[in-house]
């Protein structure tokens, strides 16, 4: 298979799969990063985390309608406002969710698995009764589209390259508010031990709600960065959901770093698969291995050590 | 709760003949053959139900895979049925003769060795079971050994799910790929499209199905359910009493994945094809909320809960198909958040108590399912 390509051409075609790995990589990691917070830190399975992403990718939909009629001037720093929206919209169904039916279900985790999928149901149907079952996109402003030539065979798409960019400052904040905040040591106490971060002054229900608000939130940024490079469809979420607990089971739930770790392995594996192989292939043997290591490895690549 | 001494006490068995009378007499007189025929497919589910409850409900494993085992099931069966229709002779014009229809549009040339077996009757008969029974042996061995229980097993089985589905989707040469197999003529020369053969395979269906609930009912009444509660409600103990915990529940998730493969295997019959669309993630939540709906701890009311809901989801999406969506996502939530052991908890809280009255004294014995 590799004959007709010289040696240049080969090591572009890589260059050109791995950085499509990358991006895979970012999206994975965006919406993984909702997820560890509400699975892997709160142990809720929020089946509707695909749906959260999908309305920030909605509400940046909407922005970029409403930018390009009202203010054309301001069109090309849309994107900014359209994922501070995102945030907010997303954070805030997700606290009214929380209120209304998660917090019912602590203590019943498959539970809270199969109210999630109906919440995401009537989510899919709410979506498709106010914006179509067609999928949309919006219109990326001047400067994302188009570019970077690295060399004569290597291109890099520029929306490409500020998706990886938000990845990684998402990240750091995600990062710096679990592990170096005042909230992120009140979240980790909660989930440590409820009953003695209760003891000693946390108000644990607002501890909770907060952090399933910011777990969504994130997921809403996702949806944002998620309109940069695919269109969105009423059922977009749920195509990824399946892909996204596997990341963060993988990695091991407790952990951030995990979670950034099995993003990256599963979808470079992915990626440079799918060179050698068909796309579904790729798909099947990448989640396979995954499947298979985590019967090998229940707890994850990473695991944080909690005495039970 | 009387110990397992009694299979059927007198109150089950009037259940049990209520149901009988229900599938065997009400429907097949109340309805033309299309309706008839739906139900049937409906019916099929509710092997599936069965097989939760037994799972779910009192081993407290949590599949969301069940699927895979109903479409694994129906797979063999359609494959069996293809191969029959696709003779020499029904297949002429095309370019190899003798291939099933859709091998030949994705020009493969000869017929699949795996696929070969399947032209013996026996054989098939044999691999419903066996195939989705290994499979889930297989799954069953790999985690209940490392204790993996609980919300990961559910992730799991869910990826299970999907990448069966995406493989098949793929492997559009050997599979069928996303339309399924389908236009299945004949089993064993018998036309299984006419209004008799319907029929009769709706009263196969409903037999088979009343053989698995007798199956259930005796898992339940037995030991083995009894340790199965013990498991799901304080695995560490029994395993401190001396129980391989594992054990026990590969051989009751291999039972329910046995029960999903005879009801993928007579919904091919019935329907007259397979597809992916059966086998994935979404159809195998649903089969899910048909067991929660039921009741996750009445083997009977899994019946009636997938006939409720199947026969609403009919009704809703031919009236209203906006708003089917939304009632189904409403009766997820409200079955987890108010009805928790679904239509059998409501009957026993409200209705059992006044049919108790009605009978003599005498009469009443335990009631259809047990409370948590």
């Amino acid at each position: 298979m590799f004959d007709g390509y010289t040696l240049s051409e080969l090591g572009s075609i890589l260059a050109m799969q791995g950085f499509a790995g990358l991006i895979l990589f970012s999206v994975f990691v965006l919406m993984a990063l909702g997820l560890a917070i509400i699975f892997g830190q709160m142990g809720v399975i929020n089946m509707a985390h695909g749906e959260f992403m999908i309305l920030g990718a909605y509400v940046t939909y909407l922005c970029s309608h409403i930018f390009q009629n009202y203010l054309p001037g301001l069109f090309s720093i849309y994107f900014f406002v359209a994922m501070a929206l995102a945030f907010c919209a997303s954070g805030a169904l997700g606290m009214l969710c929380e209120w209304a039916l998660i917090r019912h279900l602590y203590k019943r985790p498959l539970d809270t698995l199969l109210a999630t999928w109906g919440l995401s149901l009537i989510l899919q149907q709410a979506y498709r009764t106010i914006f179509g079952a067609r999928e949309v996109g919006v219109s990326l402003p001047d400067w994302m589209m188009g570019s970077v030539p690295l060399t004569d065979l290597i291109e890099i798409p520029i929306n490409g390259l500020f998706v990886m960019a938000l990845t990684l400052i998402i990240t750091a904040a995600v990062g710096a508010m679990m592990y170096r905040s005042g909230w992120g040591k009140q979240v980790r106490a909660v989930m440590q031990n409820r009953v003695m971060a209760g003891a000693v002054g946390i108000n644990t229900e607002r501890t909770d709600r907060l952090t399933f608000g910011i777990g969504c939130g994130v997921a809403g940024i996702a949806g944002a960065a998620f309109t940069m490079i695919g269109s969105t469809g009423p059922t977009a979420g749920q195509l990824y959901i399946v892909d996204t607990f596997l990341v963060v089971v993988f990695g091991g739930a407790a952990s951030l770093l995990g979670t950034i770790a099995s993003a990256f392995s599963i979808s470079q594996a992915q990626s440079a698969m799918e060179f050698f192989l068909s796309g579904s292939m790729a798909k099947v043997l990448t989640l396979l291995t995954v499947v298979g290591i985590l019967m090998l490895r229940p707890q994850g690549l990473f695991t944080l050590k909690v005495r039970k | 709760m009387r110990t397992g001494s009694s299979f059927l006490t007198r109150t089950e068995l009037v259940y049990f003949a209520i149901l009988a009378a229900v599938i065997f007499v009400v429907f097949p007189a109340s309805m033309d053959i299309f309706r008839l025929n739906l139900f049937g497919k409906y019916l099929t589910y509710a092997f599936v139900a069965v097989g939760l409850v037994l799972c779910w409900g009192y081993g407290g494993i949590l599949s969301l895979g069940q699927g895979v085992f109903f479409g694994l099931g129906g797979y063999c069966m359609a494959m069996f049925l293809k191969l029959e229709a696709s003779t020499p002779e029904a297949t002429a014009i095309q370019s190899t003769p003798g291939i099933p229809d859709f091998m030949d549009w994705n020009q493969l040339t000869a017929l699949p060795t795996w696929w070969e077996p399947f032209h013996s009757f026996p054989f098939t008969l044999i691999a419903v079971i066996a195939v989705p029974v290994f499979f889930a042996f297989v799954i069953g061995l790999a985690m209940f050994k490392r204790r993996v229980g609980g919300v990961y097993f559910a992730i799991i089985t869910q990826a299970i799910a999907a990448i069966l589905t995406i493989l098949i989707i793929g492997q559009q040469g050997y599979t069928g790929g996303v339309n399924g197999i389908t236009d299945l003529r004949t089993l064993l020369g018998w036309d299984i499209r006419t209004d008799s053969a319907k029929y009769i395979l709706y009263f196969v269906n409903g037999g088979l199905l009343m053989l698995c609930l007798l199956a259930a009912q005796f898992v339940r009444r037995s030991k083995l359910g009894r340790i199965l509660v013990a498991m799901r409600d304080q695995e560490d103990r029994v395993r401190f009493s001396g129980y391989d915990v594992a054990n026990f529940k590969i051989f009751v998730f291999c039972l329910g994945a046995a029960m999903a493969a005879v009801g993928g295997a007579m919904f091919t019959l019935q329907v007259g094809f397979m597809s992916p669309s059966f086998v994935g993630i979404v159809p195998s939540i649903e089969m899910v909320i048909f067991c929660a709906v039921g009741g996750r701890l009445s083997i009977l009311g899994a019946v009636y809960g997938t006939l409720l809901v199947n026969w609403a989801k009919t009704t809703f999406s031919e009236m209203f198909p906006e708003l089917w969506l939304f009632a189904m996502g409403a009766l997820f939530i409200g079955v987890v958040l108010a009805f928790p052991n679904g239509l059998a908890g409501l009957y026993n809280s409200y209705v059992a108590p006044y049919v108790k009255r009605l009978i003599s004294a005498r009469g009443a014995g335990r009631r259809m399912a047990p409370a948590e």
